[in-house]
């Protein structure tokens, strides 16, 4: 399991693996929202927590369809299905060192693109713990699509429109404590909310995908 | 005699042959009754006037749009345990069904919410979740025109159907923390105080029966077309093989 955690990670970073288009692509959504909305200070403050959940979460789905495809294309996908690691564990690794790769800089990011976004000072501790709560079920919830669409040619976009509507209740609640963290308010119910989906996803959804990915592989 | 001898096609075939004229017959006559009925032979409201005429497309629209997911869900469920074909097909059929279903109850909605609310749409918990059903729906239908291996298909979609359910539930439960609703609460249940009046609801129970009997029509109609449309397959790859 180890050995493939280190190994998903390596090929990431080394070149061309993609490393840091999802961040980069993070910065781009938030620098061009003011373009779209107008730089008026007190409209970003409103609208920063929720654009910045938004971002994340289209910078982590932009990077899913390499998460099992790769692997796919050059039949390592094969190898590692016949290996003593049941497919579920194989899908949750890969699941983990997406995180890691996308998610956790993703995480990390967000408070620096919040100075852009005018978010209020109150706010970003909040952001910081509700996106490390909410960003590895996304990992895992798009693992789920990309074992689902692995075995299409150009699943890309079909994989967008299978993701999307999962990710509704992480985004909900994310984004919602994000606000109340930054309005002062008492964000202890939906993170909680967050880290129970988070924690739900995390145990059960490995087995789905898992079940998936068995069938494409048939 | 059980149930499951239906799982047989040909025997499904049969059966629905029988039945389906009967279903028609009933979906059109209660539609006509009950439409007519409601349309010309009800007062209007003190409060909505002559719009409360449009609950009798909007409810029973709705409620077949949810149990249309729900037979998917019991017919994936099948496929999945006992793995029958003609429940894969059936699933598969009731798709767009549903998919219409929903778009008529949203419609209809936002032509009565117009007049009452003042606005053809809200972000409210019932039509927020409605419009997620709607997504959840493409995505099913994506995922079955996107796989050509039909028994691969069959798999990965009821997957998709078990999954997507847990997440419109959790979705319904969401928005309601997200948003507080316009949306009136249920007003048909059968232990309530404060339902529809009965001069409104007589006629709607009777377009709520036209709904379910035209939902079993089409499922049963489609997943015949379903089941010729994959013989015909099988024989011309035969024909082809031979000639």
């Amino acid at each position: 399991m180890r050995a493939l955690l280190i190994r998903d990670l390596r090929l990431a970073l080394r070149a061309g693996g993609g490393f840091g288009l999802g961040l980069a692509f993070f910065l781009i959504v938030v620098v061009l929202v003011p373009f779209s909305v107008g730089p008026a200070p007190e409209l970003l403050t409103r609208i920063a927590p929720g654009v910045l959940w938004l971002g994340a979460l289209l910078a982590c789905l932009l990077s899913l369809d390499r998460l099992l495809a790769v692997d796919w294309e050059d039949g390592a996908l094969d190898l590692l299905a016949t290996s003593p690691l049941p497919l579920e564990g194989v899908v949750a690794i890969k699941a983990v060192a997406h995180w890691i790769t996308t998610g956790l800089p993703l995480v990390l990011a967000a408070p620096v693109l919040g100075v852009l976004l005018n978010l209020a000072p109150a706010g970003y501790g909040v952001l910081v713990l509700s996106l490390l709560l909410g960003t590895p079920a996304l990992s895992m919830i798009g693992a789920f699509g990309a074992a689902l669409t692995v075995g299409i040619k150009r699943g890309g976009l079909l994989l967008s429109l299978l993701v999307l509507p999962l990710y509704v209740p992480t985004l909900i609640f994310g984004a919602e404590a994000a606000r109340r963290g930054a309005e002062g308010l008492d964000p202890g119910t939906p993170l909680l909310m967050l880290a129970g989906i988070t924690g739900a996803v995390l145990a059960l959804m490995p087995f789905a995908a898992g079940a998936v990915l068995r069938v494409n592989l048939r | 005699m059980s149930l499951w001898e239906y799982a047989n096609p040909v025997k499904f075939l049969r059966l629905s042959e029988r039945v389906l004229p009967w279903f028609w017959g009933l979906s059109a006559m209660c539609l006509v009754v009950g439409l007519v009925w409601g349309f010309f032979f009800t007062p209007d409201d003190f409060r909505q006037g002559s719009t409360v005429k449009i609950i009798y497309l909007h409810v029973p629209s709705a409620l077949m749009a949810i149990n249309a997911w729900f037979m998917m869900l019991v017919a994936s469920l099948i496929w999945i345990i006992r793995r029958h074909h003609v429940s894969a097909l059936a699933a598969r059929a009731a798709a767009p069904v549903g998919v219409v279903m929903t778009l008529i109850a949203l419609f209809t909605g936002a032509i009565w919410g117009q007049p009452m609310w003042g606005t053809w749409w809200a972000w409210d918990p019932r039509l927020t979740s409605f419009l997620i059903l709607f997504l959840f729906y493409l995505g099913y239908i994506a995922l079955w025109e996107a796989i050509e291996d039909p028994d691969t298909a069959a798999d990965l979609t009821s997957i998709l159907c078990l999954v997507g359910t847990v997440f419109a539930v959790l979705s319904r439960y969401a928005v309601n923390f997200w948003n507080q609703g316009l949306h009136q609460g249920a007003s048909l249940s059968l232990d309530k105080e404060e339902n529809v009046a009965d001069v409104f609801y007589q006629p709607l129970l009777v377009c709520i029966a036209g709904f379910v009997c035209l939902f079993f029509a089409l499922v049963l109609y489609r997943t015949g077309t379903e089941i010729r449309v994959r013989r015909t397959r099988a024989l011309i790859a035969r024909e082809g093989k031979l000639a």
